[in-house]
Parts: structure tokens; C-alpha cells; sequence
């Protein structure tokens, strides 16, 4: 397999020469200082959908993104256009937008002694995903789906199989002195099969997926595995049914309660307190959840997802305990909002190529306990076991949380129906203090990631019976 | 014609430009999309250029500005599509993208397409004729905005303590050349204003927010008026809800204000019927055409031609133009949405559907505008006629699942309704239902049909579109409300 797909370490060093470059021609256009993000990556998509090619897309795509600070003003801009010539005119304009923002003496680049000297090497980017091309990613989309519709007849629809890639080189460059790059690459691959209810005057079709991801290709399984387990997945709906409403023990599998962590982070990071957006604001130190509950966010994981060797703010990332048994540590911040907190920041920054710094996740990660799964169901005896959630109902300045919810009812100990068109509400403070079991099923797919756990006690509403 | 474009933010593939693009380099490009056998192909050229401000804290924080540039090339072979997409609009690379896009057609037998011997220049509507194209205002003006709706919001209660106001605009250029001989361009104008307030008495804090927009210049904003309106709503919302109640569990009677709850629809009924999936038979609508899938009073349309409203467009990211497209009339299912490869499959026209992102995306069908129609009631007249209940006037948005037509929508500004009148607000909570189910619990609609304001984005596929939504006042006989008190 050949491919023009490869990024280079040659590459990542160009780039980051570019934004050396570029923060020279902004100090040249008047710029007290400035700071550059360049990213340049590609991807390809495969899909299949009932045996047939769907979907194939491939392409490349460049940007730089530009902060720079005059007389303690900032302006925030970006392009695709990375000509030399329209970058000299592109720095002095953002220049000159500068002047229109109000002066703000916390908005300013890092200090010196903050930013990051020795980038660790993180294993982030293999040749091998590089090496597919689409003709090899299509025969895996077709073995995967296949495997699915011949698991289980009651698989009767699909809405295919994709597999996917993005190649990519980040290069950060700033006036302070940092200067630094790295490359990554990621695969993931999807099944996604479709049950129509066996009663025709029902139209209702149940859907579902299973999938893979990973920085290496050797490490994603096999497309077969991934078809077979989404079939099962899917078949399992079949005849989902509303519940009374009434309260219950609620256990969250995996795959949703990674996303209950991501919205414990969205209410414990600095910028969601010095706004005071945020149910946790003046809680640090102090007990949040339950003491079964730590999570920590550490982007020096080799290989791991979400890993990085610096961060948006170009300081050195380190692992940060967000919670430890149940306690809130320091919250994670940027440099801004660390300033605005009157603290350092933990290394935190995200940013993108149009944006400012602001606090973000690396491999957030709440730590597996010792229950294994089938004991935890069966510790329940009777509750809801949730596989999916819907919708948006969070308020992270009160902690009201309620969501749309699908999944099986526990009953003697073990799952019995599906379960949907029903709401789980509690205020989200409540939800985690009520964590009373944490299985040992942590697996790292993703860059946020949870075992199994239980809620004591959860709001359902569903029928009225 | 729409609008004029002042010269320094003209396409740079417009005539006269940089990189102009004219029906002859359209078609050498199409020749080269087509040569491995495809039936079909089609350009897309896309040019914006957008800006952003923020003020937070009483001062404009960052001030933001960025460009974007492409081509998007499409060839389709049956019911397959190759896409493939450059910013470099050399002739080199994008002879490149059109190879690469071309070669889902690699090894099949010749296609039924050629490039077309003429290109014809196709004319459009306009739908959204601006009178203050925002982007050639002096920024000044824009600030003068921000500031006007943070003080009217500190102003409107002394326990406001933060205020966040954004005002974002863009301009987007886009040219479509389809290998069936279409060429036809358009210029899209948006501009998008948000306020949240955060209300803090002792230890209770609440937030609130209010925005709008649309397809429109400056002109949206009647001087100061509407950027103070909007900072005095997002106050008003976040003091009321500092004595929310826990919101109540169970099915019960809803009745949902007119205009933003259109999201309802768009969730409930406008996603199942998308043509994508009923051409693939993954939506619950499949196969219902002519079916009774809502209750008699309900008429749903889908409508790109509203006059500067977010979700309009001249023209669609295919080359067709939009329509008013009826999907239920009084109940019954009479269409879908479609995109050409739906309408194909259905052997019907296209409906002017087919919208996409950026050129970076293939274009799939998307709603434009949706709407359910008004009804024979009045306002007061639904929320007296219920004893107990929910009065859902805000949203944060909300979500379907297309298998099963189970939806949900967020509340983020809701009443509690005792005999006939509205008392506590209540807490963010969640509405959950099955789309044709709930649409036949529709047992009365006023005459109150409202447009929301234009502030509303629907993601699918991982792209996001801008779009509308419209209703009256609507009663819900009976939904599944999420809260947390039995």
C-alpha cells in the first residue's frame, strides 16, 4: 500500500518554521507580541452500506491561526491562505483589528518561565493508518457489516459501515520563545446495523453501532468483532418499551458514562469559574461525589488519544487528579483564566486555529473500581441500565440535569427489556454523591473514558400507570 | 440578483477575480471529475469571510475576523459518491481533487455522463435582500451593540453579575457547476446576536439567554433597540428562574408558545423526512407516504423561500432552487425533503434541499425553514383549557432518533399551569416523545403562527446548517415531561 497521505517529521518542522515566520511579521506590523497555530492534516472516509461503496472522501486541508497583543488589546484570526505574500498583509490587518478590543492586562501571552522546554515524545502517530488506502478501507467496511447482517436475521437494514482516518501536523510558535510541533495520526471504525420490528403494523426501526478507534492501526479490532458485537447491540432493542415513572437505581454503561464525566468538566474548569457558570464554583477541596469517584486527566499516556506535548498555551501538560475520592482538586485551567483565578495554570489550554486558549481535556479518565460488570448488575436486582442519552438538559449553573434515555430494565439481577422513551433526572451534585458502585471495566477507546457505574437513586419519567 | 459584493470582498473565482472560474475551466474540470466513468459531477466553489466580537466584563474582549476558501468536487456512480476538496484553487490541485473524487467510478463500467457542451448561466431569486450589509459597517457600530444590550441587561436588576454579549456576521460566496450544464452563484449574508445573563441572589445562581438574527445586514437591529431588548430578556429570564420549582414527572398535558417551539417539529416529524432516509428505509416515516402521521390539525411545510430568515437560501448547494414543499397536510404524509440523489431514487424533482456545510462537505437533504401551520385557536383560549400542565417557552435545542422517531427537547424557560392560568417556573427539564405519536396528540393550534427569531443551527452528519422554525401556540394532550418530583 502507497499513500501521499504521510506526514512527516520533515513536515512538522516546515510548519513550525512557518509560524516562526509568521510571529516575526507581526512583530514587524507592530505587534507587541503574538502567537501562531498551524495545522495541516487530511483525511479519508470509507463507506459501505449494504455491500456497496457509499462513500469515498479524500482531501487535505491548511490553516494558521493568529492571536496577537497590542498595548494589551487582542485579536483572534485565521486563514487558509498561506501564501507568503497575503501573510504579510494578513498580519498587519490583524494587527490593526486589535485596536478595536479593550485593553485587558490578564490577556497576555504566558511568562517566559512557564512555557514548556522539553516536549516529551508520545507515540502519537503511525505509518501503518497513514499506509491505508481507500480500496483496503472499503474491504473493511464490507467484512465488518457482512459479519453484522449474518450474526442475527433479525438484522434486517444497515446504515453501513465507515472507517475513517485523519493524518495531522500542529505547529506552535509564539513571541515568548516557545516554538514546537508534533504529529498524530487516528483511525476509527464504525458498524452500524438497523432491526425492523417484526410486527408490521409497527413502522418503528431500531438502530444501533459498535466501533473501534485508535492512533494504531494494529491496535483497532477486527472489522468481523466490531459487526458481530453491534449486531447484538441492535437486536437487543427489539420491542423497546416506556417504564412507569417512579424512582430507581440507574447504572450507565460505558458508552454514556464517559459523557457524565464530560460534563462533570464542563463545570470544573477556570473558565467556567471565574464567570461563575458553574454549580461548583468555591467547592475545590471539598467533597463533589461520592468517594468511590476519582478521575484524573493525563495527556502524557503514550499512544492515548487525547495526548499531547504541550498544551494550547505552549506550556508543559501534565496529569492533573480533577477529583480524588470524591474530593474537587484544583480545576483545570488555561493561563487566562488561571490569571482571572489569581493561580497558575495546570496545563491545560485547548485551542483551535480560530479561537482563544481555554481550558480543556486531555485522557479524562474516571478510575475503574473493583466490581466487575455482571456483578454489578447483579448487586442492582432491579433498576434501569442506561445505553444511550439524549438531548441537552443541563444547566451547569444549578447542576439540573435531565436527559432522554434508552437501555434495559435490571430486574432479578439481571437485564431483562429494552427500555426507551423515557427521562432520568437529579440534580447532576446529587447524581455524583449517589455513585454507590464502580465496576473494573475501564477500557481506553476514547480521549474521555468511565467503567460502569451505578446511580443509588435516579428521577424516571416515562408512563403513567 | 442577490446582493451586490463590495469589490474587497469579492470571490476571488468570481469574474474579474483572482482565481475566476469561467464555464470553460467549469468544464475542463468536469471533464477531468468524469473520466474514470462517473455518471454525475458537480463543483462547488465556496468563499467567506466572517467576523466575531465578544464583550464580557463590560469591555470587548477579542475581536475576531477569518477566511476560508475552497472547492468541493462530487462525482456520483449510482448510488455511490466520490468527494474529494482543495483550498488551493490552482489548476493542479484542482485537477487533483477532481481526479481523486473521480475515482469512485474507477473500475466500473463507462459512465452515462459527459461534460455538458454548454454551460448555462441559471438565474435565482432573492430571498434575502439586505439594506446594511453588516461586514462593510464600521466595527465601532458593532461594539455600540454589545454595549448596549450589557447595560441594558446590568440595568434591568441590580443581581445581574455577568454578561456576555457576541454579535457574529458573515458572507458567503458560493458558485455551483453541475455536469448536467448548471452554473449558478449566490451570496449568502448572516448575522447572529447573543446575550446571557448570570443572576446571583445569596447562594442561588441562574443564567439566561436571548439572540436572533437572520439572513440580513444591520438593519436587523432597529438602532440600539433590539441589542437592549435582547440584554434585558437574558436578565429577565435569568431573575425569573432564581425561584424555579422542581419541575414535575411524568405524561401530562404541555402546551408549547409559538415560534421557537417549532423545534419540536423539526425534531418530531422534519428529520424522519429527509430523504435519505426513507431512500435507505432507516426512518420510521419510511414507506408512510399518504399515511395519517399527525393529528387533523396539523399542516407541516418546509420553506427556503422566507423572506431573510436564517434557514432561507436562493439557491441550494446542489444548483436547484428551494421551494415551499408541504410535507403533512392536515395529518396526512404527503413528502419529503430531498437532495438530487434522494429525488432520483424517488423519480421526483428535486426539492432544494441539499445543503451542506462548507465545501469541505457533501451536500445531504436538510430542512431550510419548517413550520406547522396555524390552527382555528387562540392563545389564552388553550392555556385556560388546562387544568394542570406545562407552558414550554424557551428552548436550548433538542435531538431525535431517526430508527425509532423517539425525540427529545430541552426547556429552558417553562411555567407550571394550574386551572388555566400560569404560576411557578419551573427548572430545566426535558420533554420526551415518539414524533407520530405526539403529533397526534396535537388536540389544538392557535392563530398566532410565529417565525422564531433566527438563531437556531442543526447538525447532521457532523455538519451544521442555519435554519428556521415557525408555529403557533400548540397543546399537547399528552408527553412524557422529564423533571424530578412525582
Amino acid at each position: 500500500m502507497a499513500s501521499s497521505a504521510s506526514i512527516s517529521p520533515a513536515l512538522v518542522t516546515e510548519l513550525s518554521d512557518v509560524a516562526s515566520q509568521v510571529v516575526e511579521l507581526c512583530r514587524k506590523a507592530g505587534a507587541d507580541a503574538a502567537e501562531v497555530l498551524v495545522r495541516d492534516g487530511n483525511e479519508l472516509t470509507a463507506k459501505v452500506r449494504l455491500g456497496e461503496p457509499e462513500l469515498v472522501q479524500e482531501a487535505g486541508s491548511r490553516a494558521l491561526g493568529l492571536r496577537v497583543f497590542k498595548d494589551g488589546r487582542r485579536a483572534v484570526t485565521y486563514t487558509s491562505d498561506l501564501r507568503t505574500r497575503s501573510l504579510e498583509s494578513f498580519a498587519a490587518e490583524t494587527v490593526a483589528l486589535a485596536e478595536l478590543a479593550e485593553p485587558d492586562e490578564l490577556n497576555r501571552l504566558p511568562d517566559a518561565d512557564e512555557l514548556a522546554t522539553d516536549l516529551p515524545e508520545l507515540d502519537l502517530y503511525d505509518d501503518a493508518v497513514a499506509d491505508v488506502d481507500a480500496a483496503w478501507a472499503l474491504r473493511q467496511c464490507i467484512a465488518g457489516e457482512k459479519a453484522a447482517m449474518a450474526h442475527d436475521a433479525r438484522v434486517t437494514n444497515s446504515e453501513g459501515a465507515t472507517w475513517s482516518r485523519t493524518l495531522g501536523a500542529v505547529a506552535f510558535a509564539n513571541s515568548a520563545g516557545f516554538a514546537g510541533g508534533y504529529r498524530g495520526s487516528y483511525a476509527s471504525y464504525y458498524v452500524e446495523p438497523i432491526c425492523d420490528e417484526p410486527d408490521p403494523t409497527n413502522p418503528k426501526k431500531r438502530n444501533g453501532y459498535w466501533w473501534t478507534a485508535s492512533r494504531f492501526l494494529a491496535e483497532l479490532q477486527d472489522p468481523e468483532a466490531v459487526g458481530v458485537e453491534a449486531a447484538r447491540r441492535t437486536v437487543a432493542t427489539l420491542g423497546s418499551r416506556k417504564i412507569p415513572t417512579g424512582e430507581v437505581a440507574v447504572v450507565f454503561d460505558p458508552e454514556v458514562g464517559r459523557s457524565l464525566v464530560g460534563t462533570l468538566f464542563g463545570v470544573a474548569n477556570g473558565s467556567a469559574f471565574w464567570r461563575k457558570s458553574t454549580y461548583l464554583l468555591g467547592r475545590e477541596g471539598t467533597p463533589v461525589a461520592s468517594e468511590l469517584v476519582t478521575i484524573v486527566d493525563d495527556p502524557l499516556l503514550p499512544r492515548g488519544p487525547g495526548s499531547r506535548p504541550f498544551d494550547g498555551d505552549g506550556l508543559a501538560t501534565r496529569k492533573n487528579v480533577v477529583v480524588e475520592r470524591g474530593v474537587l482538586g484544583p480545576v483545570l485551567c488555561d493561563v487566562y483564566s488561571a490569571r482571572k483565578l489569581g493561580r497558575k495554570s495546570t496545563g491545560s489550554a485547548g485551542r483551535g486555529i480560530g479561537g482563544n486558549p481555554g481550558p480543556t481535556t486531555s485522557n479524562l479518565i474516571m478510575q475503574p473500581g473493583d466490581v466487575s460488570r455482571a456483578d454489578l448488575i447483579r448487586q442492582t436486582g432491579r433498576g434501569l441500565y442506561v445505553t444511550s442519552m439524549m438531548g441537552f438538559g443541563f444547566n451547569p449553573v444549578t447542576g439540573d440535569f435531565s436527559r432522554g434515555a434508552s437501555g434495559f430494565w435490571i430486574e432479578g439481577g439481571e437485564l431483562t427489556f429494552p427500555v426507551s422513551e423515557i427521562t432520568i433526572s437529579l440534580n447532576f451534585d446529587d447524581l455524583l454523591k449517589r455513585i454507590d458502585l464502580v465496576g473494573n471495566d475501564l477500557e481506553l477507546r476514547s480521549s474521555t473514558a468511565a467503567p460502569t457505574f451505578r446511580v443509588s437513586s435516579m428521577m424516571v419519567a416515562g408512563s403513567s400507570e | 440578483m442577490p446582493t451586490a459584493v463590495p469589490h474587497n470582498l469579492a470571490a476571488p473565482f468570481l469574474a474579474g477575480g483572482e482565481n475566476a472560474i469561467d464555464a470553460q475551466i467549469a468544464q475542463r474540470l468536469l471533464s477531468v471529475a468524469l473520466e474514470a466513468g462517473g455518471d454525475y459531477a458537480d463543483l462547488y466553489f465556496e468563499y467567506r469571510v466572517g467576523a466575531d466580537y465578544v464583550l464580557e466584563e463590560e469591555q470587548v474582549k477579542t475581536v475576531g475576523r477569518g477566511v476560508t476558501l475552497g472547492l468541493g468536487v462530487r462525482v456520483t456512480k449510482g448510488d455511490a459518491t466520490g468527494y474529494a476538496y482543495t483550498e488551493d484553487l490552482s489548476w493542479d490541485r484542482m485537477a487533483h481533487a477532481a481526479r481523486t473524487a473521480g475515482q469512485i467510478a474507477a473500475g466500473t463500467p463507462p459512465g452515462t455522463a459527459h461534460a455538458p457542451v454548454s454551460i448555462d448561466v441559471a438565474p435565482v431569486a432573492d430571498h434575502y435582500p439586505v439594506a446594511r450589509p453588516s461586514l462593510t459597517v464600521p466595527p465601532a457600530d458593532k461594539l455600540a451593540l454589545l454595549r448596549a444590550a450589557d447595560r441594558a441587561a446590568r440595568a434591568a436588576d441590580p443581581r445581574i453579575i455577568k454578561v456576555e454579549a457576541s454579535f457574529t456576521e458573515s458572507l458567503k460566496e458560493i458558485l455551483v457547476v453541475s455536469s448536467d450544464g448548471r452554473m449558478v452563484s449566490d451570496v449568502l449574508p448572516i448575522v447572529r446576536f447573543g446575550v446571557r445573563a448570570v443572576a446571583e441572589d445569596g447562594d442561588k445562581r441562574q443564567s439566561g439567554s436571548s439572540g436572533g438574527g437572520g439572513r440580513m445586514g444591520l438593519e436587523y437591529f432597529v438602532g440600539e433597540r433590539e441589542a437592549a431588548a435582547h440584554g434585558k430578556e437574558a436578565a429577565r429570564i435569568a431573575i425569573g428562574m432564581l425561584d424555579a420549582v422542581d419541575a414535575p414527572a411524568g405524561e401530562m398535558t404541555v402546551v408549547l408558545a409559538p415560534g421557537d417551539s417549532g423545534i419540536l417539529l423539526h425534531e418530531a416529524v422534519g428529520h424522519g423526512l429527509e430523504a435519505d432516509f426513507n431512500r435507505k428505509k432507516t426512518s420510521n416515516y419510511t414507506d408512510q407516504i399518504g399515511q395519517v402521521v399527525a393529528s387533523k390539525l396539523c399542516t407541516v411545510v418546509d420553506d427556503g423561500t422566507v423572506t431573510s430568515s436564517r434557514g432561507s437560501i436562493n439557491v441550494d448547494d446542489e444548483g436547484n432552487a428551494p421551494r415551499r414543499n408541504v410535507l403533512i397536510e392536515n395529518g396526512i404524509l404527503v413528502g419529503y425533503m430531498h437532495d438530487r440523489l434522494s429525488a432520483r431514487h424517488f423519480g421526483v424533482a428535486p426539492s432544494g434541499n441539499g445543503r451542506r456545510e462548507s465545501f469541505r462537505s457533501m451536500p445531504l437533504p436538510r430542512m431550510t425553514n419548517t413550520a406547522l401551520l396555524a390552527g382555528p385557536h387562540t392563545h389564552d383560549e388553550i392555556v385556560a383549557s388546562v387544568k394542570r400542565g406545562v407552558y414550554a417557552k424557551r428552548f436550548s435545542g433538542g435531538q431525535v432518533n431517526i430508527s425509532n422517531g423517539d425525540f427529545v427537547f430541552s426547556l429552558t424557560e417553562s411555567y407550571l399551569i394550574e386551572d388555566g392560568k400560569l404560576t411557578a417556573p419551573l427548572k430545566g427539564v426535558n420533554l420526551i416523545g415518539n414524533g407520530p405519536e405526539v403529533l397526534r396528540e396535537v388536540d389544538m393550534l392557535a392563530d398566532d403562527y410565529l417565525l422564531s427569531d433566527g438563531m437556531w443551527t442543526c447538525g447532521k452528519d457532523g455538519q451544521s446548517v442555519p435554519v428556521g422554525v415557525a408555529t403557533p401556540t400548540v397543546r399537547i394532550a399528552k408527553i412524557t415531561v422529564g423533571g424530578t418530583k412525582a
